[in-house]
């Protein structure tokens, strides 16, 4: 009967777990103010510049999103996003130029055919964790780099590659026709980052994400438990490589011209830094990982201070990460900011006791 | 039943399972030995995780070795760790519901096929903790609560009591015991404390050096000579 009764209870529990808790609402609800602010508010309030910057976030936070999820999710590192990003850029760029597709379709090729690129590159996983994991997609991407400077980015020829070197007036790279202007293009960015956000959670938060989370922390405990782990890695890879993908195609579009120069192989490595920074196990780790990478260098710029100090900040940034914050600047800073708030609502308490006292 | 016919492992130059020759029938076996005697690569044999140089495993009539070690789960061979592996990120609930839903089982049970698995082992703690919060003591039946969630046929159970307190050893050798009765698997235990050993399981077998240097009802194996000189070295 004891038992009987503290089963029902747990299940109970359980079933009280489906409808939104208070905190749960007002989470939600806050989000939802804070998206509209950004959608709506950020192209009223920021100049060009800042428009721009803020549409490159858009598209980054999808690359640190797909890369926490490696890095975070299934304790897998790669360091070969920048290539990947690459792929999906180019394979948009050439069905933008051949095709009158739909944008939105676009993106959706650009990010499964990068998908079974990715795969590939995340083939070596299947036998190999850690830092030769890391070496081994670093190696890949550097080749694909290299490939992709022999082939050049699509500017409008014709033939596979799409290039033609003696071209004297480039077209540039399309743009969906309901967003041509940059303010629309980065409200058009920031809901394709929304429904890739939206797709990793829907994955993080169910199977994949307990058997990546298993997968993690013990792979023997992974198989005890029937996970297929080789399934499940490349699934997290196909996932990565399809964000990643669709980020390159948003890419194409934002900045209208491609340049083999502008996908170096060692951005991968401060990709990865600032992912870490941010924090892997969040999703607003990755917003505040595409802010450090695109909205910090940009910032500085227009202070007319060199961003090549960003490469000590970002070195300094994952020391302390590693050491004090594993879970990264999106899991610290509402910590401090809440103990912050903690000291200073007890040093007011105990200043007018001690008023009084006197 | 399980009959292990000649099972032999060598890492390298060393030999960690000798022609193991063993049936393990119904109910909580012991499997006793010294420290490296190979108990715990016979379940890393039975999981999948080592494949042996020669010998079969048939497991209820199925040969167990041309299945994939992540089918084995699936298939009912459940184990705990030496080192505890509750996953630490998963609430209590998911932690084992994990183990159901790459089961062959279907959805429409899980919910409660998971309760009462986290009930069955005395886990208490709401099933929404997470892992990472619980002690020792809670992790261990966390873990037994995975091995026994749905139709598991085999549970193996690697040193489950290592480290806990009389208290709670006192309660895991409960559930332990009472696992072939609850799920009716047959349940094989390892473990060198031999008054868990003895309250558990009915019959014992004893490895040494990868040798299986006895087997038969746990108080008469315990009083062999044999054994007695493997684990205390008396000459």
């Amino acid at each position: 009967m004891g038992a009987d009764l503290s089963l029902r209870n747990t299940a109970d529990r359980r079933t009280s777990r489906r409808r939104p808790a208070r905190p749960q609402l007002i989470r939600i609800a806050t989000i939802a103010v804070l998206l509209l602010f950004v959608l709506f508010g950020f192209p009223q309030l920021l100049s060009l510049y800042y428009i721009d910057t803020m549409t490159q976030v858009a598209v980054y936070s999808m690359v640190t999103l797909a890369l926490g999820v490696l890095v975070g999710w299934v304790g897998l590192v790669s360091l070969g996003q920048v290539a990947v990003l690459a792929i999906g850029a180019w394979v948009a760029a050439r069905l933008l130029f051949a095709t009158a597709q739909p944008y939105p379709v676009v993106l959706l090729e650009a990010g499964l055919i990068t998908m079974a690129a990715g795969v590939l590159i995340g083939l070596p996983a299947l036998r190999l964790r850690g830092l030769y994991l890391a070496l081994i997609t670093l190696m890949l991407a550097g080749a694909i780099t290299v490939v992709l400077a022999t082939v050049n980015f699509p500017n409008g020829g014709h033939g596979f590659t799409g290039y033609n070197g003696s071209l004297v007036h480039i077209p540039p790279i399309r743009r969906p026709s309901i967003a041509s202007g940059d303010p629309a293009y980065f409200r058009y960015a920031v809901i394709v980052a929304i429904l890739m956000f939206a797709l990793v959670l829907a994955h993080t938060k169910t199977k994949p994400g307990r058997a990546w989370a298993a997968i993690r922390q013990s792979e023997p405990a992974a198989l005890a438990a029937g996970i297929n782990t080789t399934l499940y890695k490349l699934w997290a890879f196909a996932l990565a490589s399809f964000v990643t993908g669709v980020a390159g195609g948003v890419l194409a579009g934002a900045v209208h011209y491609l340049y083999s120069i502008g996908f170096p192989t060692q951005d991968s490595i401060t990709l990865l830094a600032v992912t870490l920074m941010g924090g892997v196990y969040s999703m607003w780790g990755a917003v505040v990982a595409a802010l450090l990478y695109q909205f910090l260098p940009a910032l500085l710029n227009n202070w007319g201070v060199s961003a090549d100090w960003l490469t000590i900040l970002f070195g300094l940034g994952v020391l302390q990460v590693l050491t004090t914050a594993p879970a990264g600047l999106a899991d610290q800073v509402p910590k401090d900011l809440a103990r912050l708030g903690r000291r200073l609502r007890s040093r007011a308490r105990r200043k007018p006791a001690t008023g009084s006292a006197s | 039943m399980i009959e292990v016919e000649g099972l032999t492992v060598r890492y390298g130059g060393v030999t960690s399972l000798d022609a193991m020759s063993l049936t393990f029938t119904e109910g909580t076996c012991g499997l006793i030995g010294p420290n490296g005697a190979g108990k715990t690569t016979f379940f890393n044999v039975l999981s999948g995780f080592v494949r042996p140089a020669a010998g079969t495993v048939r497991a209820f009539g199925v040969d167990l070795m041309s299945m994939a070690h992540f089918r084995r789960s699936r298939w009912g061979v459940r184990r705990t760790f030496q080192t505890e592996q509750a996953i630490e990120e998963l609430s209590v609930f998911d932690n084992v519901a994990m183990v159901h839903e790459h089961s062959r089982l279907g959805r429409a049970s899980r919910r409660q096929d998971v309760l009462d698995a986290i009930s069955f082992v005395g886990l208490d703690a709401d099933p929404e903790t997470q892992v990472r919060t619980l002690g020792a003591g809670q992790r261990r039946l966390v873990e037994v609560a995975r091995a026994v969630v749905g139709r598991p046929r085999l549970v193996l159970l690697d040193e489950p009591a290592a480290g806990l307190p009389d208290q709670e050893t006192g309660h895991l050798g409960e559930v332990i015991r009472r696992i072939p009765e609850h799920t009716g698997a047959l349940a094989i235990l390892v473990d060198h404390d031999m008054s868990l050993v003895s309250a558990c399981c009915q019959t014992t077998a004893v490895l040494d050096f990868g040798k299986l240097i006895a087997s038969g009802a746990t108080a008469d194996v315990l009083r062999d000579d044999a054994v007695i000189r493997a684990y205390l070295g008396v000459a």
